[in-house]
């Protein structure tokens, strides 16, 4: 990884953030562009779920990785807090991955 | 301004989450050491970048080996987000420019959701600043843990391969509160995977953000069709 990605990111992302509370401040956008704004979690998000769970570089797969995330997945549905669903993932996809 | 109890708690509960999330910092500290990055890259990622989902994003990208400009798409879209937070924050969290420079760095899902939780100007002001510095501390002492672990163990061993996904789907499902976001995060996991053996790593991410259409619609507009 290369310190200028590094650089370049830090600079964005403080770039958005002052661009919300200090530049635009209270001024409104157009009501489209904040809905469609608040929708790029949910897509972006769940695009790299499958992809870290379904790929291997270019190659779609299932492996004992998909078998984490469902477990991590029913965790966060049943409320379980955020550490423990890491835990249950990275510890089904590991016993899995042994059993296998 | 301790002996208000109501104060008092949300302070705790703002230092607790603080200290979830460093040790949610720690799998990333592991996972930006396993996708290439030096323990100085992934603690100036923290200190500087300070947004999880984005630096989780391009250690992602970068670890499967897509290219710096697809891995920085990603995670600069995400970032985007923070604006929209520091939208919903500006009236709250008026003073010197120099105050709300620093307010700015701290403007992340934590310290936003903390603060509009919260129903009175006071209360909200304290949650934001106590989430956002707590979460700041905690997550760099994390990260910098994470990546000197990371550097130590096997990481597909211990299944840390598999955090990434699963701490992704726990920041998602709180996201998925309405029809839209559904549909919005269906379309990106099926774009994404339909796009994944066809063109460059990092690029299907990026096409995923095609679900945000689903923004278009007016809601106020569909409800009073559906009323009339």
């Amino acid at each position: 990884m290369s310190w200028t990605l590094v650089f370049v990111l830090a600079g964005t992302a403080y770039f958005f953030k002052v661009l919300g509370l200090v530049v635009v401040g209270d001024r409104t956008l157009p009501p489209m562009l904040s809905r469609c704004l608040a929708l790029i979690p949910a897509a972006l998000l769940a695009a790299i779920v499958v992809k870290d769970t379904f790929s291997m570089g270019r190659h779609l797969v299932i492996d004992a990785r998909a078998a984490g995330v469902a477990a991590a997945a029913l965790a966060a549905w049943r409320k379980v807090p955020l550490i423990g669903v890491i835990v249950i993932g990275a510890a089904v996809t590991a016993v899995v991955r042994a059993v296998g | 301004m301790l002996r208000d109890p109501r104060m008092r708690q949300v302070i705790s509960a703002c230092i607790t989450l603080g200290f979830a999330v460093g040790v949610f910092a720690i799998s990333f500290g592991v996972s930006a050491v396993s996708a290439g990055a030096s323990v100085a890259q992934a603690c100036a990622m923290s200190l500087l970048v300070f947004t999880g989902a984005s630096q989780f994003s391009l250690v992602s990208v970068i670890g499967s080996g897509g290219t710096p400009a697809s891995a920085f798409g990603g995670a600069a879209l995400l970032a985007a987000r923070n604006g929209v937070y520091g939208l919903a924050m500006a009236p709250h969290l008026q003073g010197s420019l120099g105050k709300r420079l620093v307010a700015a760095q701290l403007t992340i899902d934590e310290s936003t959701a903390m603060a509009v939780a919260q129903d009175d100007p006071a209360h909200r002001r304290a949650a934001f600043w106590v989430t956002g510095l707590s979460v700041y501390l905690f997550w760099n002492v994390g990260t910098f843990i994470g990546a000197e672990l990371g550097t130590a163990i096997d990481p597909m061993k211990y299944g840390l391969d598999a955090a990434f996904p699963a701490a992704f789907v726990a920041i998602l499902f709180p996201v998925l509160k309405d029809r839209v976001s559904r549909w919005a995060a269906i379309t990106g996991a099926v774009v994404c995977l339909a796009l994944i053996p066809f063109v460059p790593v990092g690029i299907p991410i990026l096409a995923a953000t095609v679900g945000v259409l689903f923004g278009i619609p007016d809601p106020v507009d569909d409800a009073s069709k559906v009323a009339a």
